[in-house]
């Protein structure tokens, strides 16, 4: 097996709607690979696909050397999964959770104990297996999954925002523990996430939006492919200031996280010029490197906390409906 | 986490690689995944006492206040030595599984809800295995469930008769998986959770009050009688109470009046029949089920 995910010309219909317009890419043995787009992109459709939950409408992809159509159950076999919404039952334990799952992936009865143990030692839950997963926080329920999804040795590993609706420690816990696993276990991860921190952990990036792929390349590569500053100001009146900033520099401006933002060659020659010829009045200025918080918007139009907003607010209707976390 | 601890631990996960190959499927794989299923079941119904207790209200209020109540009353309709709580004991105890059964196959939207229905779904196993685990797990839990108010048949002057009972149980247990059966084929379609309890209660106490577990089958109104013989329960209510006034030392008139059996216009429909029928709709029902559960998006 050369190529761990291979997609070729991938599209998904529902009805009317195009979810994935064609997309093409590979993901190479052994590869951190970051998917990253807004919501309704066709990020959840691609990834659905590619672990066999739903059907392309045309166009193949291969996972792990398998078509994921025709060959669905080995697939199955050679990839671990971790969702966004946590897939645990709350009413067992942590160890009967891990057994349920070895059981239908049909891991050897004489391979379970150590690898039980070993998987569950790098997550740091070999002391709390006994306890009912309904004891765990939030952070201990997703490295659980993590175990889980690891249990039956998978080729590839999916994470579908492995750190959503965590705490910030918990966050760089979980991606300790993630680091961790790339050194030590032969595998190959294709992750989604919302923070553009995390994403640089990966050895490449995708950006889908609109169902189609707009940039895929290292997090250095499109960093580098901006080329420009970020200014981002707050003034009296932030219309007044888009259309000034139209007129007298010729930038395309808009309004992301409240601030007036855009972006220009050389930042630190350019404020001392916006003071002097912007007819409105400036509270204050940042100047900003190019981030993959640029690259995502300069790609698809929208900051990712723009994207993520609405992702926080579904989680915080969920939480109230069960009244959880 | 104290950072050295966590060192320590992955140092020693390092040491040990554990080689899993997960094998080609089979038809052994399918069992085990079929049994693990089975298994969550059962754990889960031992750690849900309450659930064990509440499901008893129901049958309990109906062969202890309702029976009670009427028994005065019914008792100018009954022949002598029959009280009416042994009458209609055999059909409360067919609806000491019915909530349970049906609940039991609530589990599946409840997983749907939380998650954990994924688990099972993406599995590299046939989906039969799953829906089967599930059918049969449910099946257990409300026999289970049936046992409990098998203990109570004393109280209501039935005879803790070996056959009889090894009967009775094994009738529960046909019953209980024809029901979770019809419970997981409804799980299927329907995705919330409160349509699902509305939908079954819907169903539950129709079933119920038609299959002649509080009165006899025979000299009904004429819509009555179709309606009965319309209600499956009928066909399972029948055989218990038959086994249970085979073990009663009471007149043959006496139970041919309370026991007179299911027929269709005129013809006495076999006990062996109306089983076999209970058990083809158990089968039937799983069958779609299962071809629910295959579809993909």
């Amino acid at each position: 097996m050369s190529q761990a995910i291979e997609v070729t010309r991938l599209t998904k219909k529902y009805g009317e709607i195009d979810a994935v317009r064609g997309i093409d890419f590979e993901v190479a043995a052994g590869e951190t690979f970051g998917f990253l787009g807004p919501n309704g992109a066709g990020k959840s459709t691609t990834i659905k696909i590619l672990c066999t939950l739903a059907d392309p409408t045309s166009g193949t992809a291969r996972v792990a050397g398998y078509d994921v159509t025709t060959q669905r159950d080995t697939v199955r076999r050679n990839i671990g999964l971790v969702f966004q919404e946590t897939t645990l039952d709350s009413y067992l334990t942590g160890e009967q959770n891990l057994r349920f799952h070895a059981d239908l992936y049909g891991v050897p009865k004489a391979a379970f104990a150590p690898r039980l143990r070993q998987v569950l030692e790098m997550v740091g839950l070999w002391e709390r297996r006994s306890n009912v997963v309904a004891t765990y926080s939030g952070g201990m329920q997703r490295r659980l999954e993590i175990a889980r999804g690891l249990l039956h040795a998978p080729r590839v590993l999916f994470l579908d925002e492995p750190t959503v609706g965590l705490d910030p420690q918990t966050r760089v816990s979980i991606w300790e523990y993630i680091n961790e696993l790339k050194r030590r276990e032969d595998i190959t991860i294709f992750l989604t996430t919302h923070y553009m921190d995390e994403a640089e952990n990966c050895d490449r990036i995708a950006i889908i939006d609109h169902g189609k792929i707009v940039a895929l390349d290292t997090p250095e590569e499109l960093k580098a492919s901006i080329g420009r500053d970020r200014v981002q100001i707050s003034t009296a009146d932030d219309q007044a200031a888009i259309r000034a900033l139209a007129e007298v520099f010729g930038a395309e401006a808009a309004v992301h996280e409240n601030l007036v933002t855009f972006s220009v060659e050389s930042g630190e020659h350019f404020v001392p010029q916006l003071f002097a010829r912007l007819p409105v009045a400036i509270r204050s200025v940042s100047v900003s490197r190019p981030s993959l918080d640029d690259v995502f918007m300069s790609y698809t139009g929208k900051t990712i906390r723009d994207a993520e907003a609405t992702i926080g607010e579904r989680n915080r209707r969920i939480a109230t409906r069960f009244g959880r976390r | 986490m104290a950072q050295d601890t966590l060192q320590v631990r992955q140092e020693r996960a390092l040491t040990e690689t554990i080689r899993v190959a997960v094998p080609e499927r089979s038809l052994r794989h399918d069992l085990r995944a079929a049994s693990i299923v089975w298994r969550r079941e059962l754990i889960r119904f031992r750690s849900d006492r309450l659930r064990a207790i509440t499901s008893l209200v129901q049958p309990i209020l109906f062969l202890f206040v309702l029976g009670t109540g009427l028994s005065r009353l019914a008792s100018h309709g009954l022949p002598s030595g029959v009280d009416f709580q042994t009458f209609i004991y055999p059909g409360v105890l067919a609806m000491s599984v019915l909530f349970t059964s049906i609940f039991s196959a609530a589990s599946i939207v409840w997983d749907r809800e939380f998650g954990f229905l994924r688990e099972m779904l993406v599995a590299p196993v046939r989906r039969w295995a799953i829906v089967v685990g599930k059918c049969l797990g449910g099946a257990t839990v409300a026999t289970f469930q049936g046992l409990i108010f098998l203990i109570l048949a004393g109280v209501a002057h039935v005879p803790y008769n070996p056959v009889l009972l090894l009967t009775l149980v094994g009738e529960l247990l046909l019953l209980s998986f024809t029901l979770t059966a019809f419970g997981v084929m409804m799980a299927a379609r329907i995705k919330q959770i409160q349509a699902f309890m509305a939908l079954t209660q819907m169903f539950v106490l129709p079933l119920f009050f038609l299959s002649g577990a509080l009165y006899p089958l025979n000299g009904l109104p004429a819509w009555l009688t179709v309606l009965t013989r319309i209600d499956p329960l009928t066909y399972i209510v029948d055989p218990m109470r038959h086994a249970v006034f085979d073990h009663l030392s009471i007149s043959p008139l006496a139970v041919h009046v309370l026991s007179p059996g299911v027929t269709w216009f005129g013809w006495a429909v076999p006990l062996g029949l109306s089983l076999a029928m209970v058990a083809a709709m158990g089968v039937a029902m799983l069958g779609i089920a299962i071809a629910e559960f295959r579809k993909t998006e």
